[in-house]
């Protein structure tokens, strides 16, 4: 987090820019360095960071010693570096290396905990000339440039160091940027409410004084901070801020000359497009700004603030006007992009819990093509997914583009239907080699979410949702979030889990039917207002496919077995109704008949709701799609229940009349008939339990025996004290009497295997025959290791010649009431910043092609089309389908991207054994 | 097994259906009957009943168990439970309730007709309860001396007996509260079709069996009620083997689960070899 790589020729300058300041006299105003200089030192001073040493007690155990003495990082982040500037310059030649080499250096910066973020900072043409030259000579000589960078590497990190400064930020983010200024020499070495210190590469010490601090407010997305500069005692206000907004706020290069306006605008530009390349590349983006005062309109302003700081009335409104009108017309130094990590496991956990038939949404408050991008690295979007993107603030527009889009998808759907039937028909024609056609994918933003809530397209936006395989929600507020996920919650009926990790998710996760919270950087809210927290996304996996199935067989099992339980002793004694004229008589003893359930029954039932695993937790983990178990209520459904009851009734039925029978016109007295009925329903309740259970571990085991001894001893001693006691009757020496008789032992021996004969010759029958995945885990379970691994293997790639989809059918049929939604929002792991001077000269966008996502991939040999923007609305909808060549996806018109939909084939079959076996016919044919 | 309820016209003891329960001299009849085999070992002779709800819920309750453990409070004292059995014209009612009220009190003698001559057959009526029962749970009150009269002093007959608890036998350690006819009634049937033993017969020597085959005549004193709610009365005469009472029911469950579980077991094991195998790696593609 906090190793940051700064990247050298940018350090060069920088220190070339420092030198320049402090060589020549600070007030010979030399553009292009100051800008520089400027721009770090806003870095490090526009925040709210609080400084400690390393000696000091305020520091914070959860913070990672400072120093990572591993050249081998440096030299990983360095390649990643390389890697990524290459990316970026041979993107005009090669769209498609450029993306695969990004999706290397996104993987390979998994391994760290540490950043890399860009950096650009483009005042002046000078420094973008020099900054080509320097690419392209380090283009031409990487090799030999490598091993003089990494020295300039470890000196910079080594000489920055020293002091072991640890800062405690409100957000992440604003550490990370302080750590970036460090990498460049500019320190943050103190900060107290009136003054902050900054030392400058050259060692010397700048110490600014305060004079207002604008705090982040999310209406104006930025902050300001008022300093007067030491040296040259100037009113400056650096402005950080999100880029949209800051980009609107700069400065009307009107009354300056035309030249300056020219290069004003190339500047603006080009950072607009560093920017977008940045979001691109899932960074988030930030732009900083300053702007000097001057003495008199500084105290003019100051007076305003401090009237609005007095008011009474509308103090918030007056402190906001305030801000606003001081960051005005600012001068823009550059823009930093801050990676946000994506967590270990990310990509591996989202790709599990689909196969899990979990549908999953992202809703987060980035940018859209920082999301997408981020959605692409994690497996969240197919490169072979069709994405569908809904910009728009019309309502018209945006009603239009979801029929539009329905429709398009619908047609896909149905014609995969018909294909299914084709299927069906001549198995013959099966091919397991068809890959699967796109999914869909759906990006929405915050405005358009707005619309859709506003004018009642709810309906219309949900039903484009159960078709698309994921869906995004980008720029959306917390308002919003916990606004979706109730709409999902009410509308789908189905069950919500929300998991974010800020605080901005915490409506969400309180909205959701189960709001998990990851314990992190970015404070301790979301994990307070959740109903589980954990420490990394990728253990929702753990979570979710291990607990949350055995969570559910556990409960669905306990539940039925305590229907069971209670039907089929209860029964007991309503049979003996038909024997006691219905009087509601009892032949079992009280105290007997209470303790059945108190003590002689309740620890192995409990054991069994808390232990029983019914499948290990590996296998759970291996094969994702045992959690559609609990999904489709596979364990506790009405025919279940039904059966259970029935069963019940039968095995109460035989407790009763076996014993009936054997005591039938004999001299039996009323507890001796029922004392043999206890045993025997006790004894018949807990093998019925034994089972049921899956899992036999020591405790279980004591459990149930523990439970038949305890109840002989406690009946033995019962009834050989009381002789008189529980009036008006009692059970004297009956259980004595009774064990010493054979007829005793002789009935408990045979009652109970007729009363478990029938659900124990199903069980064989099921173990013999079983077709449920449940079953088939289980027996892999009993394997050993080596051999189950081999099994789980063959079990998947079994499914994958049969061609199903990762997302299962469930989520695409069945999704009403099967398929969970899982709302995500940053799962991502803020990552400090390193600052890269990017040349962009070799990046030539046109402005044409609105997406950038799609002129990517447009080299790919994906298709692009961008149909909406041709009507002339804001909404771009951007398609892609797959480059397999396997499906002739030509589209005749731009405008009709639903005709390819009827030649695309896909080869759905749910995941059972009927589709297995068919697949194995068609192939062996 | 003999039913002498005499609904039946043809019955000796019709006479005595209609005839009140407490007539003295009791209404008598004898039957008689013929044993087509002999019993070897010692018989059993119970008295059984049908259609009489013994195990009634209130009727289960109505007794109190501290008076007949020989408690002299609860003797004069008796627990609520025995209403509306408790008082007698304001005396306590020893033994109180509802069960003791309803003492099966025919009394029954069989006889072996030979040649024309009625022998008595020994009936042996100790040995009849559950040791525990005689001893430890059903105790007479405890005071100076061994008369019983004296010690059920201040209490009264139950209402439907003829005479009081202290009359019931001539034997001293048979009488009260431990006699055993009583204790055995006291054992509240389960089922509404019971029997309870009544007498034992002893084999007398190793030579004779204890009940030859042949004619007998059982005497009844024929007190106990049954027609108004449509019961029965039985005498049987039964052995006992090492499994108790002649019952060939478990035996026949035996047999029958034990044929059920081979079948099912013959045929699981056909269905295993045919189709076993599945879930292994035989139908994996190559």
């Amino acid at each position: 987090e906090k190793d940051v790589a700064p990247d050298s020729r940018l350090l060069r300058r920088v220190r070339e820019a420092a030198l320049q300041t402090e060589n020549l006299s600070p007030f010979i105003n030399m553009k292009s360095s100051t800008s520089l200089t400027d721009f770090f030192l806003a870095l490090a001073i526009c925040n709210t960071v609080l400084v400690s040493t390393a000696t000091e007690p305020r520091q914070r155990v959860t913070v990672p010693p400072p120093i990572k003495p591993s050249g081998i990082t440096l030299e990983k982040i360095h390649q990643i570096f390389q890697r990524l500037k290459l990316a970026s310059l041979s993107q005009s030649f090669s769209s498609s290396q450029s993306s695969s080499e990004l999706g290397a250096s996104f993987s390979a910066k998994n391994t760290e905990e540490h950043l890399a973020a860009l950096d650009c900072c483009d005042n002046d043409n000078d420094c973008c000339a020099g900054g080509r030259d320097d690419k392209l000579q380090g283009k031409d000589s990487m090799d030999i440039g490598n091993a003089s960078l990494d020295e300039v590497f470890k000196s910079v990190t080594n000489s920055s160091l020293p002091t072991d400064f640890c800062y405690e930020a409100e957000s992440p983010d604003e550490a990370a940027l302080v750590y970036a200024a460090q990498a460049y020499s500019f320190t943050l070495v103190s900060r107290t409410p009136e003054q902050v210190t900054v030392r400058l590469p050259q060692g010397t010490l700048l110490t600014f004084d305060i004079l207002y601090t604008l705090g982040f407010d999310s209406v104006r997305k930025r902050m300001s901070v008022v300093v007067r500069h030491p040296l040259t005692k100037e009113i400056v206000v650096y402005t950080k801020g999100a880029d949209s907004v800051v980009m609107d706020l700069l400065e009307d290069s009107a009354k300056a000359d035309i030249s300056g306006e020219k290069r004003m605008k190339r500047i603006k530009e080009k950072t607009q497009k560093h920017l977008d390349y940045y979001a691109r590349d899932g960074l988030r983006t930030l732009c900083i700004a300053k702007k000097v005062l001057n003495e008199d309109d500084f105290r003019k302003w100051a007076n305003f603030r401090r009237e609005a700081e007095a008011a009474i009335d509308n103090r918030d409104e007056l402190l906001m006007e305030t801000a606003q009108n001081l960051e005005t017309k600012l001068t823009l130094l550059g823009a930093t992009g801050i990676e946000d990590r994506l967590q270990d496991g990310v990509p591996d956990t989202i790709a599990a819990l689909r196969e899990a038939g979990i549908q999953i949404w992202v809703l987060t408050g980035d940018k859209q093509e920082t999301a997408v991008n981020i959605a692409y690295s994690c497996k969240l979007l197919d490169q072979r997914d069709t994405v569908f993107t809904i910009n728009t603030e019309n309502k018209e527009t945006c009603e239009s583009l979801l029929n539009l889009t329905l429709e398009e998808v619908r047609k896909n759907y149905e014609a995969e239907k018909t294909q299914r039937k084709f299927f069906g028909i001549i198995p013959t024609s099966f091919s397991a080699s068809e890959a699967p056609s796109p999914e869909f994918g759906l990006v929405i933003d915050g405005r358009t979410l707005n619309i859709i809530f506003q004018g009642n397209l709810e309906d219309k936006f949900l039903e484009l949702t159960k078709y698309c395989r994921s869906v995004l929600c980008c720029r959306s507020t917390p308002l919003q979030k916990s606004m979706v996920v109730k709409l999902v919650r009410r509308q789908l009926k189905v069950m919500t889990l929300s998991i974010g990790d800020g605080a901005n998710d915490v409506s969400m996760i309180q909205a959701a039917d189960v709001g998990i919270g990851i314990s992190g950087q970015e404070g301790m809210q979301a994990v307070m207002a959740s109903d589980f927290a954990i420490s990394r996304f990728k253990h929702l996996k753990k979570l979710l496919l291990v607990h949350g199935h055995w969570c559910y067989s556990r409960l669905a099992k306990m539940v039925i077995y305590f229907f069971y339980k209670n039907v089929s002793y209860v029964n007991l004694l309503f049979w003996y109704q038909f024997f006691c004229g219905f009087s509601g008589g009892t032949m079992i003893d009280y105290w007997q008949m209470i303790f059945f359930n108190l003590f002689f029954t309740s620890v192995p039932p409990l054991l069994f709701g808390v232990l029983d695993r019914d499948v290990s937790a590996e296998t759970l983990l291996d094969l994702p799609e045992l959690y559609k178990s609990g999904q489709n209520s596979e364990i506790y459904k009405l025919s279940t229940f039904l059966l259970t009851m029935l069963d019940a009734f039968y095995q109460s039925l035989i407790c009763f009349f076996v014993p009936y029978l054997m005591y039938e016109d004999s001299d039996i007295d009323v507890f001796s008939f029922g004392n043999p009925i206890n045993t025997i329903s006790l004894l018949t309740i807990l093998l019925h339990q034994a089972l049921e259970m899956k899992t036999w571990t020591l405790f279980q085991l004591v459990a149930m025996i523990g439970s038949v001894v305890f109840y002989l001893v406690f009946s033995l001693i019962y009834n050989a004290t009381c002789v008189v006691c529980n009036p008006p009757t009692n059970p004297y020496w009956i259980m004595e009497k009774q064990l010493s008789e054979p007829t005793f032992y002789l009935l408990c021996l045979i009652t109970p295997v007729i009363a478990l004969l029938p659900r124990f010759f199903i069980f064989a029958l099921r173990g013999t025959f079983g077709a449920s995945l449940i079953l088939k885990a289980q027996q892999l379970d009993k394997l050993p290791k080596g051999q189950r691994d081999l099994e789980i293997q063959k079990l998947r790639s079994r499914k994958q010649t049969t061609g199903v989809p990762v997302a299962s059918p469930a989520s695409n049929y069945d999704l009403d009431q099967n398929v969970s939604h899982l709302c995500v929002s940053p799962f991502l792991h803020p990552a400090a910043a390193a600052v890269s001077h990017e040349d962009t000269e070799s990046q030539e966008h046109s402005a044409s092609e609105a997406n950038p996502l799609g002129k990517l991939r447009l080299e790919e040999g994906y298709y692009f089309f961008n149909k909406w923007a041709e009507e002339g609305s804001t909404a771009t909808a951007s398609s892609a389908g797959p480059s397999s060549g396997h499906y002739p996806l030509v589209p005749n018109r731009l405008a009709t991207p639903g005709q390819y939909g009827g030649k695309l084939t896909k080869s759905k079959d749910k995941f059972n054994h009927g589709s297995h076996r068919r697949s194995v016919s068609a192939v062996t044919l | 097994q003999i039913d002498y309820t005499g609904t039946e016209p043809s019955s000796p003891c019709n006479k005595c259906l209609n005839v009140s329960w407490d007539s003295t001299p009791p209404c008598t009849c004898t039957i008689n009957f013929t044993l087509e085999h002999s019993f070897e070992s010692n018989v059993f002779m119970y008295y059984g009943l049908s259609n009489f709800y013994q195990n009634h819920r209130r009727y289960v309750k109505s007794r109190d168990d501290s008076q007949l453990n020989g408690d002299n409070s609860s003797l004069l004292n008796p627990s609520k439970e025995c209403e509306p059995y408790r008082t007698n014209e304001d005396k306590p009612i020893a033994p109180c309730g509802a069960i003791a009220n309803s003492m099966f009190n025919d009394t029954l003698e069989l006889y072996r007709i030979e040649n024309d001559t009625r022998t008595p057959i020994t009936l042996i009526k100790k040995g009849i309860a559950w040791w525990t029962d005689k001893n430890v749970k059903f105790r007479n009150p405890t005071g100076d001396g061994n008369n019983l009269t004296a010690l059920f002093q201040g209490t009264t007959k139950p209402i439907n007996w003829p005479k009081p608890v202290y009359m019931l036998d001539s034997e001293p350690d048979n009488n009260g509260f431990i006699n055993e006819d009583f204790i055995v009634w006291m054992r509240t049937a389960a089922l509404p079709t019971f029997r309870k033993l009544y007498r034992l017969i002893e084999r007398k020597n190793n030579l004779q069996p204890t009940l030859q085959a042949g004619k007998y005549s059982l005497d009844i004193a024929y007190n106990y009620p049954v027609h108004s709610f449509d019961g029965r009365k039985r005498m049987i005469l039964s052995t006992i083997s090492w499994m108790g009472g002649k019952n060939p029911f478990l035996g026949i469950a035996y047999i029958t689960v034990g044929s059920i579980c081979f079948f099912l077991g013959v045929v699981l094991l056909i269905i295993h070899h045919k189709y076993g195998n599945r879930n292994t790696s035989a139908d994996i593609p190559n």
